[in-house]
């Protein structure tokens, strides 16, 4: 039987379609109080005083939880830098920051404690554009204003440029973009004495868990945090966010609690970088790159969270899928006073690509070369070592643009589109790749347990964001121990049952946790091979699985019988580990990325150049996949990740005044809707069945995002002349810059 | 409107997936809350709580409503559909069916509201073009799938119907 590359229905469906599969907000914990959050109305300011008793006064308010209650405890936390107190103590750093929280027996009672609360602040200036913020002469948000410098130089870019036949300078900007994760962050927590159960919308609970032991002082096997279904992460889940705050409030209440966030309290707890980038590239006359030297300025917000780490990816990712011999860059993570910001889809990637692929097209445009062209002529080929003790290239980016371009009808030999016309209506079509390194860190384990009726149940940590994570690890064991899918279970994401996983996000499951589980599934295999030259008595080398049974010749055996034969009787089961550690397959894991993922897309569009308006009546994704596991799966993804990339390409935004966000709400902050869909939002899948992961899979999900905005970009360009460096192309900005340019 | 002044609530009746309820509530109780927290339907998803996602939809007397900002008590006497309430038994609405077979959500959050403002669409218009289809469903964000293949979903639904073109 083969199930490797079939587009079965997901294991959540029936679930999902009848309203049974249950979020952290649908969960009721027995004896469980309400819990509401005070949140400071500057954004940088001094807590001169707090003070609770009027609240506390307040029939059926439980407690209150200020910088007052941290005794015995830790309150900073951070993935990279241990910046952050999980309620303010000091000082505030952004409008938003949680000053104190209330518990009540509902909701109401607890909003209504929260405005009986007094906080006095005094008031700090705003720190807000990141180059200011580096100037080393205002207001800090922290002991510094420098979060992070990342970086990467080799060759001679002075020289190079020097050499150059030009040297194209150009900046870009990018804005803040909110996840929008329908389901807002939600926690239940349940603290005593004897260790803490967190109920989360947690993509990294086994991250959550080391936090939280750490931070209340218990074992790791006293921390228990369970994830149910999660109404989208994309990254705005990924690591501790709200879960310190919450065990706190139940540990003051001694109860159950549980604080539901709402959109706005999302919109003021992780959003995306906003971003500078300054792309300076020497080209010889005939297109060939030499040198890059790049300036990036991320707005990291008032927290590091995983600011660090999108510097880095940023500086890598600006490089492009193009071969340097001489390189500089700077990558700086800043702070402001502004919501911070971490991990989303696909970190530093959208920002940078947004830079470097607009800017191919203003050489291209220069030299008079096509942007195809231009691109196929500097694009990385497979196998090469491109970056400095980093994996060689193990993609094909070259096929995958042609792939994209002949799909928009973008060929090399096209008839050029008639602009001249007086219609508002132009045409214009563009490309836009990038790669990025992914797969995070190998480091994932899995069990598998074979039960005597020969069914399947598996234990993968891996945190089911709607990815179709558990059925496409189902389907892993399914073909590796030829067990049918009706007959394989999935549990997942509770620390107290299943083994470590370290994320959820950089597009790395089906690679890192779908060779656990191959790994674990395989185990059991042995263990039936040995069991069926028991019962055959012969050599192993003489048995063969499938679907079910153990072979041999013409005979066979069904696995719930060997397992009786081994226990006596109806009873016993087989277990298989798997781990993957960066030791296992010979070190193959060990050099980073695991693989690198590309992301191109290729838009048409029309542009009303009397409005502004652009429409795409055919957008096209290509992912390279290795092996589709799920094909449905898989289209599902980039088709995803390609209309957010279209969200930030053409009106989303966080709009800051004087560090106040104005637009916290889904009625002042657009995402796509079905009105924005594509007239053909069409999505490739490259199989060349090279990836590290089971079957020869690679991971996707994230390269759908990254040239969106690019593709678009040039397209526009190519429809009215008119380059734009700043997103988001709405109508108003698209307008204008037809209007500038005509005068 | 009666209001209890002892506690002041006000008594109502309605019809909830067929069942007769009859309760007291706050005047001021969103039909989204009565169904979450009074009767413990789980299926329709608060989200941005402005009218604007989609995510609470539900049917009151076959109309796809946003319970979030509908007050309970204008439901009274009506007939209210939730997403628990589509499936006969165990066999599902052919849109729950068209939802999964064409790969139609991923996290499942906008799922009950995006699968009850389809089927209020068929009610309605049983063969919609492709553009009708964009234009009634404008109502219900997905962050998820990128939509396309919610359309196909309602599309093959409404070929499966069999209904009138409209």
């Amino acid at each position: 039987m083969d199930i490797i590359g079939v587009s079965v229905p997901r294991i959540d469906a029936i679930d999902k379609v009848t309203g049974r599969a249950a979020y952290v907000g649908d969960l009721e914990v027995s004896g469980m109080l309400h819990g509401k959050i005070l949140r400071s109305p500057l954004p940088h300011a001094l807590i001169t005083g707090i003070d609770t008793s009027e609240a506390l006064k307040l029939p059926g308010v439980t407690a209150v939880l200020t910088r007052g209650d941290l005794e015995g405890l830790d309150p900073f936390y951070g993935a990279v830098v241990r910046d952050r107190p999980f309620i303010a103590t000091d000082k505030v750093r952004y409008q938003g920051e949680p000053v104190a929280a209330a518990v009540a027996v509902d909701l109401a009672t607890a909003e209504e404690a929260l405005d009986l609360i007094q906080v006095e602040y005094e008031e700090l200036p705003v720190v807000s554009d990141t180059l200011e913020a580096l100037s080393g002469t205002g207001e800090t948000v922290h002991d510094t204003n420098l979060c992070r410098e990342s970086g990467y130089e080799w060759g001679d870019v002075a020289d190079a440029f020097a050499k150059a036949d030009h040297v194209f300078e150009d900046t870009f900007t990018f804005p803040m973009v909110y996840h929008y994760a329908m389901e807002p962050h939600a926690v239940i927590a349940d603290y005593s004495n004897q260790g803490i159960t967190v109920w989360s919308t947690a993509q990294h609970p086994f991250l959550v868990r080391e936090d939280l032991a750490r931070m209340f002082g218990f074992q790791l096997q006293q921390v228990r945090v369970v994830v149910p279904y999660l109404g989208g992460g994309y990254g705005s889940k990924s690591y501790t966010k709200l879960e310190p705050l919450v065990v706190a409030l139940s540990k003051v209440a001694g109860r159950p609690v549980r604080v539901a966030l709402t959109v706005e309290e999302a919109f003021k707890t992780i959003r995306r970088h906003s971003a500078r980038c300054t792309v300076k590239t020497g080209v010889m006359n005939d297109g060939k790159f030499v040198a890059r030297e790049c300036l990036i300025h991320l707005d990291t917000g008032a927290y590091a969270d995983n600011g660090p780490l999108v510097a880095d990816r940023a500086a890598e990712r600006v490089m492009g899928a193009y071969h340097w011999d001489n390189v500089k860059i700077k990558s700086y993570a800043v702070y402001t006073n502004s919501t911070p910001a971490g991990s989303f889809r696909s970190i530093g990637a959208p920002q940078a690509a947004w830079a470097s692929e607009s800017q191919v097209d203003i050489i291209a445009d220069a030299l008079g070369l096509d942007p195809l062209e231009i691109r196929l002529k500097n694009l990385v080929i497979k196998g090469e070592e491109f970056r400095p003790d980093r994996r060689p290239l193990d993609a094909d980016p070259a096929a995958g643009l042609r792939l994209a371009a002949q799909a928009i009808g973008m060929n090399l030999d096209r008839e050029p589109e008639d602009q001249d016309s007086e219609l508002p209506i132009k045409i214009g079509r563009g490309i836009g790749c990038n790669l990025s390194g992914v797969g995070s860190s190998p480091t994932s384990t899995a069990i598998v347990r074979l039960h005597v009726d020969g069914t399947v149940t598996v234990f993968a940590g891996t945190t089911e964001i709607g990815q179709g994570s558990r059925g496409v690890l189902a389907q892993v064991a399914s073909q590796e121990l030829q067990v049918p899918l009706d007959q394989v279970g999935m549990v997942s994401s509770d620390t107290g049952i299943v083994p470590y996983d370290r994320s959820t996000g950089s597009s790395r499951s089906t690679t890192m946790m779908g060779l656990a589980v191959q790994g674990a599934a395989k185990e059991v295999k042995e263990q039936l091979l040995e069991l069926g030259a028991l019962h055959f008595d012969c050599p192993e080398e003489e048995l063969s699985v499938n679907d079910g049974v153990v072979l041999r010749g013409t005979e066979s055996v069904a696995y719930g019988t060997l397992i009786e034969e081994e226990f006596g009787g109806r009873a016993g089961e087989l277990l298989g580990r798997g781990y993957v550690t960066p030791r296992m397959n010979n070190g193959r894991l060990r050099q980073g990325p695991a693989f690198w993922e590309v992301g191109i897309a290729a838009a048409q569009i029309e542009v009303d150049t009397d409005t502004g308006a652009i429409r795409i009546p055919h957008y096209v994704s290509v992912a390279d996949v290795g092996v589709a596991i799920n094909p449905q799966q898989c289209e599902g993804q980039d088709e995803g990740a390609s209309m957010q990339g279209l969200g930030h390409t053409l009106f989303e935004e966080m709009v800051y005044e004087d560090g106040q966000l104005l637009n916290p709400n889904m009625v002042d902050y657009k995402v796509p809707t079905f009105a924005d869909l594509p007239g053909d939002l069409e999505s490739m899948m490259i199989e060349n069945h090279d990836g590290p992961g089971p079957f020869g899979a690679k991971g996707l999900g994230e390269g759908g995002i990254v040239s969106a905005a690019p593709s678009v970009a040039n397209a526009l360009f190519q429809a009215t002349g008119v380059r734009i460096k700043d997103l988001p192309l709405t109508p108003e900005r698209v307008w204008r810059a037809i209007r500038d340019a005509k005068e | 409107m009666p209001i209890n002044h002892q506690n002041g609530t006000i008594p109502m009746e309605l019809t909830v997936n067929g069942r007769a309820v009859s309760l007291e509530i706050p005047p001021q109780m969103t039909l989204l809350d009565l169904l979450r927290d009074r009767l413990s339907l789980k299926g329709a998803k608060r989200s941005c709580d402005l009218q604007v996602c989609g995510a609470c939809t539900i049917l009151v007397d076959g109309h796809a409503v946003s319970s979030c900002t509908y007050l309970a008590y204008e439901a009274r006497g009506a007939d209210v559909l939730t997403i628990e309430g589509l499936a006969d038994g165990n066999t599902l609405h052919p849109m729950q069916q068209a939802f999964i077979d064409n790969g139609a959500f991923q996290c499942g959050f906008c799922t009950p509201g995006m699968i009850l403002a389809a089927k209020s669409l068929l009610d309605e218009t049983p063969r919609p073009s492709e553009e009708k289809v964009k234009e009634y469903m404008e109502g219900n964000i997905c962050r998820c799938t990128g939509y396309r293949k919610i359309l196909e979903a309602i599309l093959d639904a409404a070929g499966k119907s069999g209904g009138a073109s409209g």
